[in-house]
């Protein structure tokens, strides 16, 4: 999808208004949309006050696990005896997902402003957003910004004529999806490997440089001035379903869809809705399976797809999981056997490698795929995969070892024919040798 | 891991500035070997085991230890690569969008034959990577630090003329 990307009628746009629009790149154009009065206003509550609105909010993280912003914020020590960070999750990597890439392309002093919000909620003075080392561009974005929002004294050590010091900088990754883990992503903050560290202690205990610290997702961090603006009840009220989703959420859309792209809709939305008629099926095609919330959830089939509310509740309703929002559909065209080894490729080449469930059960479960894939497969192999992900759920630092098996199995649960015929020789091979 | 030999630094003069300043942002002097490997990469195009024993020094770190976070991170080079460094996603979302025949028309217009290998003129070097968190505009590819969203089968050419 290109930009400028005029809304769908059904789309509430609040962190997607600006896509498209590069005056609100600027920090002047920023300012002359409304922008940094959120925050001028949070620097004139107390931290707790700040902390309460977004509690009341409703909004929950973004980055996959959907905990409660606002809580986690409220885990953070009051007195404060030692330093405070705040780390930005802007490692996107999750296959499916893409839409912190166009919040940092399109409206970086969104996310400085939101940022700047928590960190005065959290008494952080130092901030650190980390970006996947692929995004150039976003980078180069964002550290405009930043730099303008210094050169205005936004930033640094009186932030706004508050008195308050911010402090954000940019850490860039190298290349790691496991770095978007936060236990992980604060090693590769620290200079380190990034492998997740076991817990507790958690973050908010002793998080980066062993300090107090809170980890959030690009788009829960840009949702924040817009509660600060309009009030937790308005945030509560966008929910179209349930009290316990709250607000708006950006999908990104992508595979077998006509219109490819973020679309921003209020949760409860229907999840068919957003497939037939917001990115719509290729023409002549039907739908066979979608991951509504990146790689790492379950498989829906046809008929879960067509019942299910896009909320959090919705997708645990239909035996799966809201994840980040990366919507990846299927459609009859799609060989989902292929596509799931490619997604279990996907989670052997990111394995940190420390458990051994993990490091083992990845490579594993690709070479048996591609077993099957040659034509050399076994019905056996199928229960081989389904005790293999059994092994690999739950038994890990981090859930890196779970997500690879959850498309295997929900794939052969929902898809077996597809597997069997391979095995039985049905389908001809399409990989040469296993 | 020693120097031996002419060994040109990679930290002076402005490097070396740029690389205080980054200090300046961290707590600890480790939590500068990531943005420390990126200078010394975009200064030598990768990582040669000499470098690391000068940012070793640079950073109070052991050769070894800063061997071991080089090999962790996908995008740190540890040997040389062509000219130009060619990256296109071939994950699920951009492999149903025709990723794979993507990667085939790069192989084939660069010269570089396969996987991994640098074109014999040295200018092409051409990988498959993980999702590259642009899967609704497939085929993203990233050719050196310039991200590029839809390349499709026909665009391949005329993008690598781009790129002498
Ligand atoms: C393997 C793995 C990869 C993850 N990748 C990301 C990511 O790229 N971006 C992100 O925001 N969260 C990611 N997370 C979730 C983070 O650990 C963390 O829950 C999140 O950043 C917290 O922010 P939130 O509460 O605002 O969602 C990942 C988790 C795991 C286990
Ligand atoms: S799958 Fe290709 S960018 Fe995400």
């Amino acid at each position: 999808m290109g930009y400028p990307h005029k809304p769908h009628q059904k789309e509430t746009v609040l962190l997607s208004q600006y896509f498209g629009d590069p005056e609100a790149r600027t920090y002047g154009g920023w300012v002359k949309r409304g922008g940094y009065e959120a925050l001028k206003k949070a620097l004139g509550m107390s931290p707790a006050e700040v902390v309460e609105v977004v509690k009341v909010s409703g909004l929950r993280g973004r980055g996959g696990a959907g905990f409660p912003a606002g809580v986690k914020w409220s885990f953070m020590p009051k007195e404060k005896s030692k330093p405070h960070y705040l780390c930005c999750n802007a490692d996107e990597s999750e296959p499916g997902t893409f839409k912190d890439r166009e919040i940092m392309r399109w409206t970086p002093h969104a996310l400085i402003e939101g940022c700047a919000i928590a960190m005065h909620a959290i008494q952080a003075e130092v901030g650190y957003i980390y970006i996947r080392g692929e995004f150039t561009e976003a980078i180069r974005i964002m550290q405009a910004a930043l730099d303008e929002a210094y050169k205005v004294g936004t930033l640094g050590a009186n932030a706004m004529g508050s008195g308050r010091r911010l402090d954000i900088w940019i850490h860039r990754g190298a290349g790691a999806y496991i770095c978007g883990e936060e236990t992980a992503l604060m090693n590769s903050i620290e200079g380190r490997r990034g492998n997740p560290r076991i817990r507790p202690p958690f973050p908010a205990q002793a998080g980066v440089f062993g300090m107090p610290t809170t980890v959030n997702n690009v788009e829960t961090l840009t949702s924040v001035p817009h509660i600060i603006n309009r009030g937790a009840e308005w945030y509560q009220k966008l929910s179209l379903s349930n009290p316990k989703s709250s607000g708006t959420k950006l999908f990104s859309v992508c595979g077998h869809v006509a219109r490819p792209g973020n679309y921003e809709v209020t949760m409860g939305f229907p999840l068919k809705d957003l497939i037939y008629d917001l990115a719509g099926l290729r023409d002549g095609r039907t739908l066979k399976a979608c991951q509504p919330g990146g790689s790492s959830v379950p498989i829906l089939d046809r008929a879960e797809t067509e019942a299910c509310l896009l909320d959090y509740e919705g997708c645990v309703g239909q035996g799966t999981m809201l994840g980040s929002g990366g919507l990846i559909v299927f459609d009859d065209s799609a060989d989902m056997v292929y596509q799931i080894m490619r997604l279990t490729r996907f989670y052997a080449h990111e394995s940190c490698a420390q458990c051994t469930q993990c490091r083992e059960g990845t490579g594993w479960t690709v070479r048996i795929l591609e077993r099957i894939l040659s034509g050399k497969g076994t019905m056996g192999d199928l229960d081989l995969l389904l005790d293999i992900g059994e092994q690999m759920t739950g038994k890990t630092i981090c859930v890196l070892s779970d997500s690879c098996a959850v498309p295997v199995v929900s794939g052969i649960k929902k898809f077996r024919g597809e597997f069997e015929a391979y095995i039985t020789g049905a389908r001809k091979p399409v990989l040469a040798v296993a | 891991m020693q120097v031996t030999g002419e060994y040109e630094p990679v930290f002076t003069g402005d490097r070396r500035a740029r690389l205080d300043a980054i200090l300046t942002r961290y707590p600890t002097k480790r939590a500068a070997l990531l943005p420390a490997l990126w200078m010394v990469q975009e200064a030598r195009g990768w990582i040669p085991d000499t470098a690391m024993v000068e940012v070793a020094q640079a950073l109070d770190l052991t050769a070894a230890y800063v061997k071991g976070v080089v090999t962790f991170y996908t995008m740190y080079h540890q040997h040389p690569v062509g000219r130009h460094f060619i990256q296109v996603c071939t994950t699920t979302p951009c492999n149903l969008c025709g990723a794979e025949d993507v990667v085939r028309a790069f192989l084939e217009h660069s010269g570089c034959g396969e996987l991994g290998a640098t074109s014999p003129d040295g200018r092409f070097t051409i990988v498959e990577v993980e999702c590259l968190g642009a899967c609704g505009f497939a085929t993203p590819v990233l050719i050196d630090d310039d991200f590029i969203d839809g390349v499709t089968v026909d665009k391949v050419r005329e993008l690598l003329a781009r790129y002498p």
